[in-house]
């Protein structure tokens, strides 16, 4: 099949005004910190695009305080509805400056510019707008008459949507009236940085939110400290059980929002141009870098030749490369610890007996890449089926009745999201009430909306974020 | 000894509860049970970590039918639970009495009878409290609806051996979810005797596991189960429940801390924060289109 040749339309790098060096934001400052300041690098040619501060122990310790003092001066005594002006700002400064925060997160995490622009940026802004107007109504919220802030809040935050979860964490708890410290992801902390100074723009008062780059360590040291209340996690799920046993036997509350290994179930009555779109979407959207990707498709038997036919010519047709391409469909891998994983658990999948196809596509020279790939004839007990590859990789298996689709759906220790693609109500509803996981897409998938709760069963995590569920993670009742 | 016009009573023997039979312990352990002054009461089953097995898998393979079951079928059989106690109401008196070392159980009966009424009114109506229609910026109708967490290991209050044991078990079925619960250690004769009302109530077995032993050496086999889902520490010793926490996380099991401090008051307004501590979010999208 022929392809229309696309000439290259880069967005613009200047937009994303990088600096050489971005400081942490402690107390309305930004500072240098204590910490060995870090580079953060291009993912899709390896160049380092800033120096990042640090934040070492004393950092956290003074960013905590921070906003003890914020939350016990300021940010919890304010009104409601001024509280709500606040975030109304911010959100409205997010989309002044969306371009800029676009750019930058593409740069800094590698996702194609049509993700970041259409995706990332305007959720992270809508996300800060909705919650916006619940900080003067919480009362009508149904967590009780009287729903008070936690305090601090510390959130640690992954690589994947740097901007959109920082959203995610900082509005719902600063509309219940907590303040927030919150530690990005080390790969890609710019856009956090960014909405740092963003919060300045807004007035934020001193210490309402703090942002402290680093890596592991930083977010352990800030996950630990006496004086968090909450704490707050996204990311993988062996991370989460050990915040977990951190917070062992003190009175912290946490919500852990962490891996997952979707089934996106097609059935042979699916629309199957659209569920080829869907599986597209399920597992290529972010390079697969996503926790409630779609990275296993259950398919029905007498229909599976068809679909994976089309779905490798669709493959064929994905424009991988230049992230700020806006014809770009597939970016970067985020790091190279992260292609080394996708790249060994491939590797294993071949090597217990699944099949493996790639789109025939040209990977730059420079850069962390990993193409579109598919496995067939995978078994419940490959590996490919059971870890979260947490890449551009699909798990195919079959199934022939509805039952063997939900018990194989179901066979996982995680349960974060699923998918369903039939053109049988009935059939939805009855697969949608049976799987376990937080949240059911059925002939669509990958759709986030602020006012949608997301959060997963057993190992995917505990909590909600988003819509009036996402206010109960912060707030005492 | 019995003279010609009294009779020699015919004593009970406690055994755990497990998937609807009535089993000693596996171990064949028992202790004595007293009455807070000393008088002995019986030798109750002393549950083993096998017995917690057990009753975990029997928990786990009661969950689809229970949690399957529509709310109204839930709440009617949480209402049979709550006639069936009221039958046997002064045998709950004269047992609760006993183990609590009171003159007069009357009240805390009645308000353990209650609560079950309570929660049984909850099935049908608590999704409608907890779950929503979601306004998605875009052509999709989306809702919000919660639905149970699966197995939930319960260590129940130590004080209130009946009242405190089923404000604890009746909201965590009442949202579909299954249960295997170690009674108060000192106090456990109500709860072998609840399990009988249970067993007689059209209560699925395997729905309630009931086990009597030492809160010490059950809890961390159920903290650290890897088909448990939930655990209430209600009935531990704060300062023992960071050991459990931390192997609650091997499986990253809700954990519902319990009180600080003293037990509740355990006849207050319970609110429905044990009912949606044992629920999830589910979140389901379709899209709108002719």
């Amino acid at each position: 099949m022929s392809i229309w040749e696309y000439t290259p339309a880069p967005e613009s790098r200047e937009s994303a005004r990088l600096r050489p060096s971005y400081q942490m934001f402690i107390d309305g400052e930004f500072v240098d910190g204590s910490g060995t300041a870090f580079k953060t690098i291009n993912p899709a040619d390896e160049e380092v695009l800033a120096e990042v501060a640090e934040a070492n122990e004393s950092d956290v310790d003074n960013a905590v305080r921070a906003a003890r003092r914020a939350f016990e001066q300021v940010w919890g005594r304010m009104p409601g509805r001024e509280r709500s002006k606040y975030l109304f700002r911010i959100a409205r400064l997010i989309q002044e400056r969306a371009r800029e925060l676009a750019v930058l997160e593409s740069l800094d995490n590698g996702k194609p510019i049509k993700e970041s622009r259409d995706v990332d940026i305007p959720l992270a802004a809508a996300h800060f707008f909705y919650y916006a107007g619940w900080a003067d109504k919480l009362e009508y919220a149904g967590f009780g008459a009287n729903p008070r802030p936690l305090g601090v809040a510390g959130q640690v935050i992954p690589w994947n949507f740097p901007l959109l979860m920082a959203a995610w964490k900082l509005a719902p708890a600063l509309a219940a009236g907590n303040t927030c410290v919150l530690k990005p992801a080390e790969t890609t902390p710019l856009t956090a940085l960014v909405l740092a100074e963003i919060c300045q723009q807004a007035d934020l008062p001193p210490g309402v939110v703090n942002v402290v780059p680093g890596a592991g360590n930083t977010g352990a040291t800030l996950v630990a400290h006496k004086g968090v209340d909450k704490v707050a996690f996204t990311g993988s799920t062996e991370v989460g059980k050990e915040i977990q046993r951190t917070i062992a036997g003190t009175k912290k509350r946490l919500t852990l929002e962490l891996g997952g290994k979707a089934a996106n179930i097609v059935f042979d009555d699916a629309p199957l141009d659209q569920a080829v779109e869907g599986i597209v979407s399920g597992i290529f959207f972010n390079q697969g870098h996503v926790c409630c990707a779609g990275s296993r498709l259950l398919v029905q038997e007498s229909v599976a030749d068809e679909l994976l036919d089309s779905l490798k010519r669709r493959l064929g047709t994905l424009r991988l490369g230049d992230p700020l391409d806006k014809n770009t469909d597939i970016g970067a891998i985020n790091s190279a610890a992260q292609l080394e994983k996708i790249r060994s658990l491939s590797q294993i999948g071949e090597s217990e007996g699944a099949t493996r196809w790639s789109a025939a596509c040209p990977l730059p020279e420079r850069g962390f890449w990993f193409p579109p790939t598919v496995f067939t004839g995978v078994s419940q007990a490959h590996r490919i089926a059971r870890e979260e590859i947490f890449g551009p990789v699909l798990s195919v298996l079959t199934f022939r009745t509805p039952d063997e689709a939900l018990a194989k759906a179901n066979n996982t220790p995680y349960g974060l999201s699923a998918g369903i693609w039939t053109e049988k109500g009935s059939r939805i509803l009855w697969m949608a009430n049976r799987l376990r996981a937080g949240v059911v897409w059925a002939n669509t998938f990958n759709r986030f909306d602020p006012t949608s709760p997301f959060g997963g069963y057993q190992e995917s995590g505990f909590g909600r974020e988003g819509g009036r569920h996402g206010l109960e993670a912060y707030l005492a009742h | 000894m019995p003279t010609e016009s009294s009779r020699l009573s015919v004593r009970k023997t406690y055994k755990l509860y497990i998937g609807g039979a009535f089993p000693r312990s596996e171990s064949g352990r028992s202790y004595p049970v007293s009455t807070p002054d000393g008088r002995f009461l019986a030798n109750a089953s002393q549950a083993s970590r096998k017995d917690v097995r057990d009753a975990v898998v029997a928990a786990r393979k009661a969950f689809s039918g229970w949690s399957g079951a529509t709310a109204y079928n839930r709440g009617q059989i949480l209402y049979r639970i709550a006639e069936m106690l009221e039958g046997r109401r002064a045998q709950f008196i004269a047992e609760v009495a006993d183990a609590e070392g009171l003159n007069d159980a009357e009240s805390t009966v009645d308000a353990a009878i209650d609560r079950w009424v309570w929660y049984a009114g909850w099935t049908d109506k608590i999704a409608q409290v907890t779950g929503s229609s979601n306004p998605v910026a875009g052509r999709y109708f989306n809702f919000s609806l919660p639905e149970p967490t699966g197995v939930v290991a319960i260590l129940a209050p130590q004080r209130s051996s009946l009242l405190g044991l089923i404000s604890v078990l009746a909201p965590a079925i009442a949202g579909g979810n299954t249960v295997v619960a170690v009674a108060a250690q000192d106090r456990p004769l109500p709860a072998s005797t609840l399990a009988e009302v249970l067993a007689t109530s059209d209560l699925p077995g395997g729905v309630i596991n009931l086990l009597t032993g030492r809160t010490a050496e059950l809890a961390p086999w159920l903290a650290g189960h890897m088909d448990v889902n939930a655990i209430d520490l209600t009935g531990v010793a704060a300062d023992e429940r960071t050991e459990l926490e931390r192997l609650a996380a091997d499986n990253v099991k809700r954990v519902f801390r319990g009180p600080e401090g003293d037990e509740p008051d355990w006849t207050a307004d319970p609110g429905i924060g044990r009912l949606t501590a044992f629920l999830e979010t589910k979140t389901v999208w379709h899209p709108v289109g002719t």
